[in-house]
């Protein structure tokens, strides 16, 4: 079994203005709605508390705010997690009140809301002080890590290589995120951390169209930059997509069975692949070119070096 | 071409057989049990047959028992019996023992000889409490600087030294003094007997003022002794819960990680480890009337503070602390001989002893109040900044009439039986210096955590088989090949996660689930180029060579920068986002090593030094 014809060249350089185009709307998409809706942040970053509790039979929501609001919390969201017996309550940081204890008191509302017990499933509570460090750390890591990449990439390939697969990476999170903006669902601290793995993953990606790159020109004499580039793209594509599809499949399944508590994260590192694939075929090479690559550029240089010593 | 070496083939074999070994306890599962361990000091040598015999009366047969560290394990052949027999435990072995429900590996006796442990399951596979709580240190030093407050003027009058007054303020004293020559005076003598605290003149022209704030060097040292109580203070209480294998950790400069897996009334957890209260015992001043005068006008004396009683009526007390909470050795919650009502009794330490004795011998027949404060600190957000504010609810638990010279042990009464109980709990585990805070919290209910088991090892399963079929299908005796390279990398994974005792968690599961999918990424490279290879016409066995050879430097790079992410990841992730960094770093690094030496392993195995006509790839 084949995926592709090898004959076949697609001619993905030539049409690198499309690309640009979709990755630009894209863009344009992701940014717009991170500037009119954001994220809708999860407790991990904004602080508050989130109660989830499960019943045996399946529950009305309006019971639970109404008990809510008699107690004073009018403004907790109560939603169903899953599954219809499966309620979570979120409530903003409240002054006065120890994590504790207002945690024990809506899980006491919430079994005597109904006439069947609340088995308490999960509690999470984020001090304001904490969800600022959070958010402040997971910057931090995502830049160090960009800044890591950068680096190996640089000393492995060549800066503009190293530029040009930055650049992808930028361009794959900030889509990512946009979809999670767009789709409004909860960004959280695993998310974030799914994030910093599709970095890790579409950068596999393109390392290997990369290195197929540096490899065609030292082995190809003719050639222009993009043919090369094309070829390379061409040579890598059944690999590119065949291990994409595997990744994909797995995560698919964490999508579907893995159940809610892992579903953002989940679901983070499924777009993040498809994105990645995508820009690992049509943008990072078209970046690279758009730095400007040349022949020369890849030349091995200490080679020639340790050549002129050994002459007489 | 394409043959390895003997040592290789034994390499890959020895490597996978030491796999299957570690990853083998897991097979095998674990086993009810209960942990029984001594509050302080080691387990006597005759708890074996103490045990047994407790357990006899039962009828509950222990499946097997083996010390571990200062802790026995009495293994137990089901649920049920571990409840009776922890039961059955804490009747007769009593209050200086502390029974826990545990779980213990049922693999035999040599894979546990070796070291061979079942993986370490997180908090939210197994459920539990997880708290982060941080330590208050401003109010750690200022708690300090307020005990010296009180020596402050008992020094000064033992040494016939004038002053106007002593406060706190933030947290530095000043002594104001009616003249500048006192002033001077009281400096030297101060300095020489407090070398934790720098003394600076403020001079106001009316009033010579003397500051004394604390050293950084003090500081510092009361900050890490305030941590350090606070852990000491935290890992009593939590083993009060008699809770198997907790967590009790210094994280940061001033903050304290708390972890009880399978811990199941969260709500007591919380109860014990969220409050800190601690007492003081003060001396009564003045009589009701002035009492009710101070509340209406707000005019207190100068040698005195108003409090309020459990019912909302004012009380003046004495300014001087006679004995705070630290200096209470033991409390326990008791009932009263004559009367029968709840008591704590409390023993104090000698310093406390010794002050208490000094105090009420002067003073027999007047009266002392007991003050009960909670600490609570809160985080608020005032004008979009964030401001901490701490709250101190004093309240006048008791007032009683001191009937005798009190010195180590006495009691205090006056209490619900519950509250007597838990303050007695409180005070016993020590008092907490400094307040402290649970800034995060995350409690995982027993169901949820084995909801989260069984999703993410269905992920993993249906996952590894789709993927074990594609392979196949796509690639055929070469996917075969790279299946038994998946496998040999689950197993190789699951023996490291093992060995290490590195913890699981969810999202440690889906980096299993994702190393599948990325695992195969090795074979794929390596057969897409003899792929390639062997249509550009070349032989067979070079064409494997070639692809094996020409993908090592694409896969070590890819994988590379794959690991990079996994690091920051690890660096900079908390709880359960670490076990994904965790998972996936070791699954690149088994599964490079499954992917390349492995297949290429068996490929010369099956394939090398032949004359083949074709191969199916």
């Amino acid at each position: 079994m084949q995926l592709f014809e090898f004959k076949h060249q697609f001619q993905f350089i030539a049409h690198r203005r499309r690309a640009f185009i979709v990755s630009g709307l894209l863009l344009l998409a992701s940014i717009g709605s991170l500037a009119v809706q954001g994220l809708q942040l999860g407790i991990d970053f904004t602080g508050g508390y989130l109660i989830e509790v499960g019943f045996e039979k399946p529950v009305e929501l309006q019971p639970i705010r109404d008990a809510l609001a008699g107690e004073g919390y009018g403004d907790a969201q109560v939603q169903h997690f899953g599954a219809l017996n499966d309620v979570l309550v979120r409530i903003a940081p409240q002054a006065g009140i120890s994590s504790s204890k207002l945690s024990d008191q809506v899980v006491r509302m919430l079994d005597g809301t109904f006439d069947q017990k609340a088995d308490l499933r999960r509690v999470e509570f984020v001090g304001p002080q904490v969800g600022q460090e959070l958010r402040d750390q997971g910057g931090v890591a995502m830049l160090i890590a960009l800044l890591l990449i950068l680096g190996y990439v640089a000393f492995r390939f060549e800066k503009r290589f190293a530029v040009g697969s930055v650049a992808a990476l930028i361009h794959d999170v900030i889509i990512v995120v946009g979809v999670f903006s767009v789709t409004q669902i909860e960004f959280d601290l695993p998310v974030l951390g799914a994030l910093l793995a599709v970095i890790g993953y579409s950068l596999n990606d393109t390392i290997v169209v990369f290195d197929r790159i540096r490899e065609n020109f030292r082995r190809q004499r003719r050639g222009t930059v993009e043919e090369i580039t094309n070829g390379a793209i061409n040579q890598t594509l059944s690999r590119t997509l065949m291990t994409s599809l595997t990744t994909l499949v797995v995560l698919l399944c964490l999508d579907i069975l893995g159940g809610e508590a892992i579903f953002g994260f989940a679901f983070a590192l499924t777009v993040g692949v498809v994105v990645g694939t995508y820009s690992s075929i049509f943008v990072a090479s078209t970046l690279l070119l758009a730095t400007g690559l040349s022949r020369q550029d890849m030349m091995p240089v200490q080679k020639e070096g340790a050549e002129a010593d050994a002459r007489p | 071409m394409n043959r390895y070496p003997l040592w290789k083939y034994v390499l890959v074999a020895a490597v996978l057989a030491v796999g299957i070994v570690y990853a083998l306890p897991n097979v095998f599962g674990q086993d009810p049990a209960v942990q029984v361990s001594v509050k302080d000091g080691d387990l006597p040598a005759d708890i074996g047959s103490r045990i047994t015999r407790a357990l006899e009366g039962t009828g509950i047969d222990a499946a097997g028992m083996r010390r571990r560290g200062g802790t026995m394990l009495v293994r137990l052949a089901n649920d049920d019996d571990q409840r009776e027999a922890r039961k059955a435990l804490n009747d007769v072995l009593g209050d200086q023992y502390t029974v826990a429900l545990n779980l213990v590996s049922a693999a035999p006796e040599w894979l546990r000889a070796i070291g061979g442990n079942p993986l370490n399951l997180g908090l939210d596979l197994r459920g539990g409490v997880h708290f982060l709580l941080e330590v208050d240190m401003e109010a750690a030093i200022k708690g300090a600087m307020e005990q010296k407050v009180g020596d402050f003027r008992r020094y000064m009058r033992e040494q016939e030294i004038r002053y106007r007054g002593v406060t706190l303020e933030d947290q530095s004293i000043r002594v104001r003094f009616p003249s500048a020559e006192q002033r001077s005076q009281a400096a030297g003598l101060l300095q020489d007997r407090y070398d934790d605290l720098d003394f600076r003149n403020l001079d106001d022209a009316q009033q010579p003022t003397l500051v004394a704030t604390m050293t950084e060097k003090a500081q510092k040292a009361e900050r890490d002794s305030a941590l350090q109580q606070n852990i000491t203070t935290l890992r009593n209480r939590v083993n009060e819960l008699g809770i198997a294998e907790p967590i009790v950790q210094q994280q940061g400069e001033n903050r304290i990680v708390v972890q009880l897996p399978g811990v199941q009334d969260t709500t007591r957890a919380k109860e014990i480890l969220g409050a800190t209260a601690t007492l003081e015992f003060r001396l009564v001043s003045g009589n009701p009337s002035e009492w009710a005068d101070a509340e209406r006008t707000g005019n207190v004396p100068f040698d005195a503070r108003l409090y309020h009683r459990r019912n909302g009526q004012p009380i003046l007390l004495e300014r001087d602390v006679i004995v705070t909470g630290d200096q209470i050795e033991d409390a326990a919650g008791s009932f009263d001989n004559r009367s029968g009502s709840p008591v704590v009794v409390i023993n104090l330490n000698n310093a406390g002893a010794d002050r208490m004795q000094e105090v009420t011998s002067d003073h027999v027949g007047d009266q002392m109040a007991v003050v009960y404060i909670e600490n609570r600190v809160q985080t608020k957000t005032v004008d979009g900044k964030e401001v901490k504010q701490r709250q101190r609810s004093e309240e006048v638990i008791n007032v009683a009439t001191i009937r005798d010279v009190l010195s180590h042990r006495f009691q205090i009464e006056g209490l619900t039986s519950s509250e007597a109980r838990d303050l007695a709990l409180l005070l016993r585990a020590g008092s907490l210096s400094a307040p402290i805070e649970i800034i995060q919290e995350r409690t995982i209910g027993p169901s949820l955590g084995q909801d989260n088991i069984n999703k993410g090892l269905m992920s993993v399963t249906v996952g590894l088989i789709l993927v074990l079929v594609f392979m196949v299908l796509y690639y055929r005796a070469f996917g075969v090949v790279a299946d038994l390279a998946l496998g040999a990398n689950m197993v190789l994974m699951i023996a490291v996660l093992s060995a290490l005792q590195a913890t699981l968690t969810l999202p440690g599961i889906a980096g299993i689930v994702l190393t599948v999918g990325m695992a195969v990424d090795a074979n794929v490279l390596i057969f897409e180029r003899i792929r390639e290879e062997l249509r550009s016409g070349n032989s067979i066995q070079s064409s494997i060579h070639a692809g094996y050879d020409k993908a090592l430097g694409t896969i070590a790079d890819a994988n590379v920068t794959t690991l990079i992410a996994a690091l920051v990841l690890f660096l900079f992730g908390t709880g359960p986002v670490k076990g994904f960094a965790v998972t996936l770093s070791i699954g690149i690094l088994t599964s490079m090593f499954t992917a390349i030496m492995g297949t290429r392993a068996v490929v010369n195995l099956v394939y090398g030094g032949r004359r083949l006509k074709r191969i199916a790839i």
